[in-house]
């Protein structure tokens, strides 16, 4: 019985082996409703970033509503499995993630919901590895546009 | 720095002009002037979008937004809801010429027999009552939808408001949208004129201002602050809110007399509505 | 059944760009009801996934940060005309959308 659990498993794993690009099964949910940006982080990743220089991060300096902030990810890195957004100052940091399957050009645009004026970090997960950039964005408080 | 002359005219809002019957088209050409002299570097039809015209960092969100704007849904929706028959079996196409495609630029014009601005949203509902429906809310919803579908096919067409001199009706309701524009209001006391004439393209707190040029054109709006299309009767109600004015009804004499002078302010301008804004 | 997606996708050289606008309140359950003193009950869509002829090739997580009525752009290498693009979102609530094209 126990010989043919061991046999099981090993033969799991060389199926996930022979698939190194593997999709996250499911939504990391505890990113979701991680209070601060560190620990959202490491519930996905278990791995803190590293700078990079090779990951665009596109988003307004000054954003016209922090309802609606434009932001657009693009990287030159190799092997990228996933892109993902955290607004440090947000209630919940975590924003969204995007798994990339293989077939994917490493781009990805989305709008988010900004709180307040906030740094804004983009992870790439490449090559087993988490890099990072970031920007600095100001959410203002209207004027008579309110 | 260069010193901004206002000519008196447009601050105490006199009618400008050599004759006492100055009229709206004075009003139009004295505004044109005073714009393009205070933003030369602004072409003419870009005042119709409004502060993007001068705020580069808003512009390039702007534009970000322009390129798959959520105002099409509200577009699509709309333009569901303009071919749904009544239950009558007639349709929104009858009540209009050219069966409400491209008439946009026509509104607001003056009813000489109801003695009344009829706006194109005041229209619709009148459609609708004429064939036994219920009227629509003014600000939101399907009626700023039907309103965003025909401002899409009037796209391109130049506002054409009419306001002609030999009608005293017509005159008089210009006139009082003028007024409206520059009559000091609220606990702010700011005038409309305060803003967008004074002030235009300065900053109020992180907002340029924009110019009463343009205003008109580019209605209804997807407002991101709104999270869905709203009309200009709406802005009118919200703009005297955040002066700490009480605001008037949607389709009120008043505002619809607002709507008649800006809209003629903006004639020869082209129609580029729906719009998207913060 | 949630909304219709609207989608619009060009082939740009070897690669496929896909945009997509996706009608949705994306309420985040903070947003007080000034009338009931009560959040409005959170309601936001959590996973995006898009396929090409059939096969999943992107899967997106998001939370309540995403903007109402979301945009999103994301680009497939060596798709081709012919090619099917499906785009679906599941929210909090159960609520799902589908849309598919045929690239051409």
């Amino acid at each position: 019985m126990h010989r043919r659990l061991v046999l099981k498993g090993i033969v799991a794993l060389g199926a996930i082996a022979a698939w190194p690009r593997l999709l996250w099964a499911s939504r990391p949910d505890a990113a979701f409703i991680a209070d601060n940006a560190d620990d959202a982080i490491m519930a996905v990743f278990g791995q803190m970033p590293v700078a990079s220089e090779q990951i665009k991060l596109k988003i307004p300096d000054i954003a016209e509503n922090g309802a609606v902030v434009p932001v657009t990810v693009s990287t030159d890195l190799a092997d990228v499995e996933s892109i993902s957004i955290v607004v440090v100052n947000n209630p919940t940091p975590f924003v969204a993630s995007f798994d990339m399957g293989p077939r994917m050009v490493p781009i990805v645009s989305v709008r988010i919901k900004m709180g307040q004026s906030s740094q804004v970090l983009a992870l790439v997960k490449a090559g087993g590895t988490l890099y990072s950039t970031s920007r600095d964005v100001k959410v203002t408080i209207g004027g008579c546009g309110g | 720095m260069k010193k901004i002359i206002l000519p008196l005219c447009l601050i105490g809002g006199l009618l400008c002009g050599l004759t006492a019957m100055a009229g709206p088209e004075e009003d139009r050409l004295a505004m044109v002037e005073y714009y393009s002299d205070r933003f030369p570097d602004v072409p003419l039809q870009e005042f119709a979008n409004g502060l993007y015209a001068f705020d580069t960092i808003a512009r390039e969100q702007w534009i970000e937004m322009e390129d798959f704007p959520p105002y099409e849904i509200a577009i699509e929706d709309g333009q569901a809801l303009f071919e749904t028959p009544f239950a009558n079996g007639k349709s929104y196409a009858d009540c209009f010429e050219n069966g409400g495609i491209g008439v946009k630029q026509n509104y607001p014009y003056f009813d000489t027999d109801a003695g009344e601005v009829v706006t194109l949203e005041l229209a619709i509902n009148h459609c609708r009552e004429a064939n036994g429906e219920e009227p629509l809310l003014y600000m939101i919803g399907a009626l700023a939808e039907i309103s965003a579908y025909m401002a899409y096919t009037s796209r391109g067409h130049e506002m054409a408001v009419k306001v002609p001199a030999d009608k005293p009706g017509a005159v008089a309701a210009y006139a009082a949208g003028k007024q409206f524009y520059y009559t000091r209001r609220g606990q702010l006391n700011f005038a409309c004129s305060s803003c967008h004439i004074q002030s235009a393209g300065l900053k109020l707190r992180a907002d340029r201002l924009s110019t009463t040029l343009g205003q008109a054109t580019h209605w209804p709006v997807y407002r991101s602050k709104w999270g869905e299309i709203g009309t200009l009767q709406k802005r009118f109600a919200e703009c005297n809110s955040q002066v700490w004015a009480k605001p008037l009804e949607a389709q009120s004499v008043e505002y619809r007399n607002l709507e008649y002078f800006l809209s003629y302010i903006s004639n020869g301008l082209e129609l580029n509505g729906p719009g998207s804004r913060r | 059944m949630g909304k219709p997606i609207k989608i619009r996708a060009k082939i740009k050289g070897d690669f496929a760009e896909i945009k997509a606008l996706m009608p949705h309140d994306m309420e985040s359950g903070l947003r007080m009801n000034p009338a009931t003193n009560q959040p409005y009950p959170a309601h936001y869509i959590t996973d995006v996934v898009a396929e090409l002829n059939g096969e999943v090739v992107m899967t997106a997580y998001w939370g309540q940060a995403v903007s109402k009525n979301p945009y999103v752009s994301f680009s497939i290498k060596g798709a081709v005309a012919g090619d099917t693009v499906t785009l679906r979102w599941n929210d909090n609530k159960g609520d799902s959308s589908e849309k598919e094209v045929v690239l051409k």
